[in-house]
């Protein structure tokens, strides 16, 4: 073995390399120059996204005795889920400067959580996918509890914590299965062993895999696994919550697709029971109950929850068409709610957190720009065409017509229409109603640009959303 | 048969130890039986001849583990009496758990007999076998991405436990070296000259 065998995992190793000379630098920084913590974050992003397109070999390859994967489905996640961090890095800046929580922690735990991402992304064996998936979970719950005044923070990192430890223990439990029945932790070991022997597939194996589906639905924030959800997203800071929304819902689909699609694609009959009440309930509570929150990071995060059960609708159909629309949905959920949480977070200052949905009152008087920016965020969200959900959601409802369950293709429906209506208010408010409160942003002007320019490709995807589903169904195949 | 018995023996104490983890009154005592209980399933290990396993579950858990428990336990005051209610309490949910527990055994049991052909007792290690090496050579080949990744975890929980507890509080008493360095005899004592006081 020599050194460029390890080059497939040149980004992993590079960025681990960014973080430590961030945590390094950071402490040479006073705390009136933290922003160069910031701008230092950002170059190791940058760096990051530059060494995942150049190091990228011709061909899909497995290093480290397969437990390393190369595809090109990992490098687009890898990009997006990088781009969608530096998103949230530069719309956190100006909100942590004035409250006063400008430090180096938040971007090192945020540069770890995203190698926890990659790690997850190119997993090849459970083993390397449960490890990954610590280090995400362990940054993510630092995070949560990174404003330590505050005693909701602290009680939605408990509760986050304890029961991620619940889910990393029924993940461990059906790891432990599958590894006894198959005798394997790779992937491509444990697919191609259920194939040479046929008499695998029997209940002990389902067992395991009934755990997995429960890890997985843990972390994407399924129902009946969604309890931490709501509460984490209003408990933590909404730089965190903006975090928590984007990068990791990568992560769970490359989650997903690596174990049921790549480890399991012989049990395809078995899952697609599981993971269809899972993506149904989802889909029907997480709109129903967003109906009836006055927070908006709440009625986000119930938002979320539906969201994620058209991403599992769409790996439940079984097909690379539906693993495509899987991941078309997923990459476009995840601008949308990078803006829509950056909006959040644009309404925010000093002792003010634009939490309530009442606080975007009459946003077009104070803002004409940046109500239409929100508008563009919360029609893309509902489906409304031509912004770019609509054709996400058509998109999965194909691949399940395609299937065969016009049943719940009439479903996914009907909860659009539900879901419609507290996106809805949102711009109700923003243009019909009074503004109680006038003040000026405070946002720098490189922010403001950078979330106009979000909310500005979530209605170009929209009108030109074909070569984005072409890539994604390149990246399947 | 030799070998049979011993381990009939030590698995004995270490369900003996193990009962006495969960009805021992003091906390200090459950601590101590642990640590038997670890003690002992090691002398399984040796017994199966995976010697590194044994030695690492000696040093790691009994070791330090086990003392940092005891000190945790020493520390905090636990009222004996709130935690026997909570044994009887939770005893029903516990055995469900533990007969639930037995079941998946059995049952994994049955699978693997049913697949392959079961044999018995621990497998002979050949001549000259070393596990130690077994382990390294494997641990540093074919998981070298996985053992890196772990290390990579302690590095971030080491980032995370000093992020969230180092604070700079108030009125907090610490040493400044510089102010001390600088003192002066002037700054601190003050004579002060006065009249003698009136023989009275």
């Amino acid at each position: 073995m020599t050194i460029s065998d390890f080059l497939p995992a040149a980004p992993e190793i590079s960025l681990l390399c960014s973080i430590c000379a961030v945590l390094l630098i950071d402490l040479f920084i006073s705390d009136e120059k933290r922003v160069v913590t910031f701008w230092l974050a950002l170059v190791a992003l940058l760096l990051n996204i530059w060494v995942v397109v150049v190091s990228a070999p011709p061909d899909p390859t497995t290093i480290f005795d397969g437990s390393y994967i190369y595809d090109p489905l990992s490098q687009v996640l890898k990009v997006a889920a990088t781009a969608v961090v530096a998103l949230g890095f530069f719309y956190a800046r100006d909100y942590l400067r004035q409250v006063g929580m400008l430090k180096g922690e938040f971007f090192v735990l945020g540069l770890f959580g995203l190698l926890g991402i990659m790690i997850m992304i190119s997993a090849g064996s459970l083993l390397t996918m449960y490890l990954g998936l610590e280090t995400l979970s362990l940054a993510l719950y630092a995070l949560v509890a990174f404003d330590r005044e505050s005693p909701q923070a602290a009680e939605s990192a408990m509760k986050y914590f304890v029961l991620g430890a619940i889910a990393s223990g029924a993940l461990l439990y059906g790891i432990s299965w599958i590894y006894g029945v198959t005798g394997s932790l790779k992937f491509a070991e444990i697919s191609q062993s259920i194939a040479v022997r046929p008499e695998l597939n029997d209940v002990p194996l389902w067992f395991g895999m009934a755990f997995l589906v429960v890890g997985i639905a843990f972390k994407f924030g399924a129902v009946p696994f969604h309890m931490w959800l709501p509460d984490v997203y209003q408990g933590a800071r909404s730089p965190v919550t903006l975090y928590i929304a984007s990068a990791p819902k990568l992560a769970a689909l490359a989650l997903i697709l690596r174990v049921l699609v790549d480890g399991l694609e012989g049990l395809h009959g078995v899952w697609q029971g599981m993971v269809m009440v899972i993506a149904v309930l989802s889909l029907v509570i997480g709109n129903v109950v967003a109906i009836a929150q006055s927070n908006i990071k709440r009625m986000l995060g119930y938002s979320a929850i539906a969201h994620v059960g058209f991403i599992l609708l769409a790996v439940f159909a079984g097909s690379e068409a539906g693993y495509a629309a899987s991941l078309f949905y997923t990459l476009t959920y995840v601008i949308m709610a990078a803006g829509a949480f950056g909006m959040v977070l644009l309404l925010s200052r000093q002792g003010f957190e634009a939490e309530a949905i009442a606080d975007f009152k009459g946003l077009n008087a104070r803002s004409p720009w940046f109500a239409l920016m929100m508008l563009f965020f919360m029609f893309g969200m509902a489906g409304v065409p031509p912004w770019v959900g609509f054709f996400a959601k058509l998109n999965v409802i194909n691949v399940v017509l395609d299937a065969g369950f016009p049943g719940l293709a009439i479903l996914m429906v009907l909860a659009s229409v539900v879901g419609a209506y507290y996106y809805l208010r949102v711009v109700w408010y923003m243009y019909f109603e009074r503004a109680e409160d006038k003040s000026v942003f405070q946002a720098g002007r490189d922010t403001r640009a950078l979330l106009s320019l979000n909310g500005l490709a979530v209605l170009a995807l929209g009108i030109a959303p074909g070569w984005l589903l072409a890539l994604c169904l390149a990246v399947i195949g | 048969m030799f070998q049979a018995i011993l381990f009939y023996t030590f698995a004995a104490v270490l369900i003996g130890a193990a009962m006495g983890v969960i009805f021992s009154r003091n906390p200090v005592h459950a601590v101590m039986f642990l640590v038997l209980a670890f003690f002992q399933s090691s002398l399984l290990w040796l017994l199966a001849e995976a010697e590194f396993l044994a030695i690492v579950l000696i040093l790691v858990y009994v070791g330090a583990v086990m003392v940092l428990f005891l000190f945790v336990v020493m520390m905090i005051d636990i009222n004996v009496e709130r935690v026997q209610g909570g044994l009887v309490r939770y005893a029903p949910l516990g055995l469900v758990i533990a007969g639930l527990m037995v079941v998946e055994l059995v049952q994994l049991i049955w699978a693997r007999s049913r697949f392959e052909v079961a044999t018995g007792g621990f497998a002979a290690t050949p001549e000259g076998y070393s596990n130690t090496e077994a382990l390294g050579a494997i641990l540093y080949t074919e998981h070298v991405y996985a053992f890196e990744i772990a290390a990579v975890i302690l590095l971030l929980a080491i980032v995370a436990a000093i992020s969230l507890t180092m604070r700079k509080r108030e009125g907090l008493k610490v040493q400044n070296i510089t102010s001390q360095v600088a003192a002066r005899a002037k700054d601190r004592v003050r004579v002060v000259k006065m009249e003698a006081e009136k023989r009275q």
